[in-house]
């Protein structure tokens, strides 16, 4: 065990864990939240996804020592009370089913948009592709991200929480 | 201690979450004083907390209104319904049909689903039923709850009820401005205390009649669903998220190979890890529970144990599995079905069309693997749960434990989708187990691999086909005969055959038969013959190749087969593919629920959504370049709801690879409670078909299943995602503005016809028919190159 300190949604958080331990269990078990989520721990499904110094993680794969970076989850993706245009145009376009791989659909997304704010259609696609959702709301996915490109225009992005906006997919 | 009351603080916020501020065990907590001061039998559910109070958790009694309505005192309702939903908006739904039917407005409204001592038993979920059995219940409680309050009112205004009017909760008096009461005014944090009649929950009824359909204003409106905010913020809180004071975490060890028994276990092999609280072993059920979560997974991982495999091979390698069922020893046979004199039929036809088709098993495979929390707490066990079938879960624990049925309970909330006999069953009975064990709460995760290869299975199938056609195309004879490896089929949450159950030994006193089921199409042939057997693999119990339910249990699979090879004879034919279906069904003479009519109107409206249908056959010219596209048609039916899908498909020669670029469905489910959910159902019903038509199968050697995690069992991906996807949907009532118009349910029939469909278009890009699914990019290459040859 050892004391390793994070910082999760902007609030700097200490926990005394085995500093092996994937970084998804401390962030549902000691640190209670819900929105990353075990799918299957070993880096295939996407639905522990967070985004660790802009860089889209899976939570489950990560060893919580090497976390060191900011931490935002889908808890931080709203900003004082206002929903992520993302997780708005989930509601707009009623995306989830059961809901559960939907975490992993958000930041996947909003990693996507942070390093490219217009994609085309096979931008979406390829960089969606790890993220599962066995309900297959992937239609919809589409249909809300092109909603959020739409809305912002060409060249503006929205700005990435906590971090620079040089979101890369992480190879953890 | 009281238990109504006792649920941890996260889980009583987490409740609220679902039915915000009005649940019924918040509203009984917070109307204390009402109970001191009227008496607890004023109260809306007193009798349950006096019971409760003193241990037991009841059964909510159906015949009594007031277990389905609660109206408040700010003039808000909450209905509770003994349904879960799995993302399919059946709960929104609900809500729509009650709010109708007691003329309150859809905000002032609320639902709380499938808990077991808090809603009346209505199964759960299962088969499509939720819209299509379950809603009329509900309908008849709020109807007659609305007709209590208008004789309350009635008597309150001093008026006639033929002068009252109501719109949201309020009553008026007709012309006569200001003469009003509110519903809360009249029964608000009281008890209706009116008994219901019917021999059976689905039979519940009042006196009052349901509206007809052109008086429903909510009823039709596409609503959005009130769950989903809650899980795009991440605010909800799922099952998964439960936790508890003193909570311990389990995982299974299963054994490395089907059939194995375990001899013993080497406790010391963890003696050095940390957080290790136990190693329980029962039979073959073998476990470790730890204090947390990340120590319950290495101790599974370094548990060293000594199993024996089994002597016989417990099953076929899945290469040679079609050969095995075809040649097995049927367990069981079904008398074959027959109509006219379908030998003298192919004896004088002027051509035969034969064909062979093959589905492995496949898997419900959850994004989220099973899991459940039991807490033993108070000498009684409460299991928090996804189980789309939480009293069948409650009503089999007690019975494997034990235990008195009121000492157990379980708390339904939102989980990884469930379409059927999932292993959220087997889950539940072994974190009750372990609770029971260990006198802690205990939190049961399965992993991945566990998942995918002990879930259960849809059964795997061969069929043998025959078609007999008369020289001028029609068809006058046709023979299907299935065999389903589906012997000891489990059925949900029961105490003998859950998985823990069996690896501890127990067998069920009467082994399930399975069934081998026959196609859901009325088309009018003369001369038939449908025959169904059922084989077993070697190995019964204690095997990853279990069936049961999924998503339409049957039907993916021999829909597949019949309506591919209905595609083969209008090939055979020369006929174009729709009208040769049209032609078949207009010979029908069977018209069950107007299926006959709304048979064709659904294969009219696809084909009229697709545009510029082309009428001619299958296949079309072949295309010069690696990439062939073309169309494919197949209709169905479950239940009373009636489809047809059209789509259209890229095939790239090099590579094997089939992306259905676009979807068309025309839909009939009767009246729609809400398009939008509907909509939502129907395409995500198409896309996992679309998943089971491409890659789906349960792949396996001769002692366990090898395709274990999204790479070795994959399924489908945003790339594979069609373009285009046109949902319509039909009324196809020959009278289609009839006051009784019935709400058929929707959650399976859209997934059926999709392996045919895809199949068929396939067949049409290349002139290559696919007979086995699913369709993955090395066996459609392979087909392609042992057609060139």
């Amino acid at each position: 065990m050892s004391v390793i300190t994070l910082n999760v949604n902007g609030a700097v958080q200490q926990v005394d864990v085995d500093p092996a331990t994937p970084l998804l269990y401390i962030l549902r078990n000691d640190l209670g939240l819900r929105g990353p989520r075990f799918g299957c721990g070993l880096g295939q499904c996407g639905a522990c996804s967070v985004i660790v110094d802009g860089a889209l993680v899976r939570s489950c794969q990560l060893p919580v020592a090497a976390a060191t970076g900011a931490i935002t989850t889908l808890e931080g993706l709203s900003q004082n009370g206002t929903l992520h245009p993302l997780q708005q145009a989930w509601i707009d376009e009623q995306v989830p089913q059961c809901g559960y791989c939907q975490n992993g659909q958000i930041m996947t997304a909003k990693a996507l948009l942070d390093r490219n704010p217009t994609p085309t259609d096979a931008e979406i696609r390829e960089g969606m592709q790890g993220a599962l959702c066995r309900c297959m709301t992937y239609y919809r996915i589409h249909a809300a991200i092109k909603r959020v490109v739409d809305a912002q225009g060409p060249g503006l992005a929205h700005a990435a929480v906590g971090t620079d906006s040089s979101t890369q997919e992480a190879a953890v | 201690m009281n238990t109504l009351t006792s649920f941890p603080r996260f889980i009583q916020e987490a409740l609220q979450g679902v039915a915000p501020s009005a649940s019924r065990r918040q509203f009984l907590a917070s109307s204390g004083a009402l109970v001191l001061s009227v008496g607890a039998s004023a109260l809306p559910g007193a009798r349950v907390l006096a019971q409760a109070a003193a241990g037991p958790y009841p059964d909510p009694d159906f015949l009594q209104l007031d277990t389905w309505i609660v109206i408040h005192p700010d003039n808000t309702a909450t209905f509770f319904v003994g349904k879960t939903d799995g993302g399919q908006g059946t709960g929104t739904a609900f809500r729509q049909m009650m709010c109708d039917e007691l003329d309150m407005a859809y905000e002032q409204t609320r639902l709380v689903m499938g808990t077991t001592d808090t809603t009346p038993d209505q199964g759960g979920s299962g088969g499509s039923d939720a819209i299509e059995t379950d809603g009329k219940p509900m309908r008849r409680v709020a109807a007659e709850a609305r007709r209590v309050l208008l004789d309350l009112a009635s008597e309150h205004l001093q008026t006639p009820l033929t002068d009252l009017v109501v719109a949201n909760g309020t009553v008026s008096v007709r012309g006569t401005a200001g003469k009003t009461v509110r519903y809360a005014e009249l029964v608000g944090g009281k008890r209706f205390n009116v008994a219901l009649t019917g021999n059976n929950v689905n039979a519940t009824t009042g006196t009052a009649a349901v509206k007809p359909v052109q008086q429903l204003r909510v009823v039709g409106q596409p609503i959005p669903r009130y769950d989903i905010p809650a899980k795009v913020d991440g605010s909800l809180t799922w099952a998964v998220d439960v936790k508890l004071p003193g909570m311990l975490h389990a995982r299974n060890v299963r054994p490395p190979v089907a059939g194995a028994v375990l001899r013993s276990v080497d406790e010391r092999s963890i003696a050095g890890l940390p957080g290790v609280v136990r190693v329980v072993s029962r039979g073959n059920y073998l476990a470790v529970v730890c204090e947390r979560e990340e120590q319950a997974i290495a101790a599974a991982r370094q548990l060293q144990a000594d199993w024996v495999a089994p002597a016989e091979a417990p099953f076929p390698p899945s290469d040679a599995l079609f050969d095995y069922i075809r040649n097995a020893t049927p367990t069981s046979s079904e008398e074959a079905r027959v109509s006219g004199d379908p030998a003298a039929a192919f004896a004088a036809a002027a051509r035969v069309v034969e064909a062979d088709y093959e589905v492995p098993f496949q898997g419900h495979t959850a994004i989220g693997p099973a899991f459940a929390v039991a807490d033993p707490s108070d000498n009684q066990l409460t299991i928090y749960s996804n189980d789309m079938k939480s009293y069948g879960l409650r009503t089999g624990v007690a019975d494997f434990l034990g235990l008195p049925r009121d000492r157990v309970r379980v708390v339904y909330m939102d989980g990884p989708q469930v379409y059927g006999r999932t292993a959220a069953d087997d889950a539940g009975f072994e974190a009750a187990f372990l609770a029971h064990e260990l006198g802690r709460p205990v939190r049961v995760q399965w992993t991945r691999a566990e998942e995918t290869a002990w879930d259960t299975k849809g059964p795997a199938y061969t069929f043998r086909l025959r078609g007999a056609l008369d020289a001028g195309g029609a068809v006058t004879g046709f023979d299907y005969e299935a065999r389903a490896a589906d012997y000891a089929h489990l059925g949900y949450n029961e105490p003998d055959t859950v998985l823990i159950a069996q690896l501890m030994g127990r067998r069920p006193a009467r082994i399930a038969d399975g069934g081998a089921a026959l196609p859901s199409v009325k088309y009018g042939i003369a001369n038939t013959r449908f025959s169904g057997h059922v084989v077993s693999l070697p190995l019964v119990w204690e095997t990853p190749l279990r069936t049961g339910n999924l998503r339409d249990p049957d039907g993916p699979q021999v829909t597949f087969a019949f309506e591919g090879f209905i595609d083969e004879l209008a090939a055979a034919a020369r006929r174009d593919p729709a009208e040769f279906r049209q032609a078949l069904v207009e010979a029908s003479t069977e018209d069950n629920a107007f299926r006959k009519s709304r048979s064709l109107a659904v294969l009219k409206a696809a084909v009229a959504a697709y545009g510029n249908w082309e009428s001619r056959p299958a296949p079309k010219a072949l295309a010069r370049g690696p990439i062939h596209s073309g169309r494919g048609i197949a209709y169905t039916y479950r239940s009373n709801t009636v489809v047809a899908v059209i789509a259209d498909v890229e095939v790239n020669r090099d590579s094997g690879r089939v992306w259905v670029k676009r979807l068309v469905c025309a839909h009939d489910c009767g009246l729609a409670i809400n398009p939008l959910g509907l909509r939502h159902t129907v395409e995500c019903g198409m896309l996992h078909g679309l998943s089971r038509a491409l890659y789906e199968e349960v792949q396996f050697d001769g002692e366990k299943v090898l395709s274990v995690d999204w790479e070795s069992h994959p399924s489908l991906r945003h790339a594979d995602t069609p373009e285009r996807i046109d949902i319509v949907l039909v009324n196809g009532d020959p009278n289609p503005e009839r006051p009784d118009l019935p709400h058929y349910g929707a959650g399976e029939t859209s997934h059926k016809p999709m392996i045919a469909a895809v199949a068929n278009a396939i067949f049409d890009a290349t002139g290559v028919r696919l007979r086995r699914a699913p369709f993955r990019p090395e066996r459609v290459l392979e087909a392609l190159r042992a057609a060139q040859s």
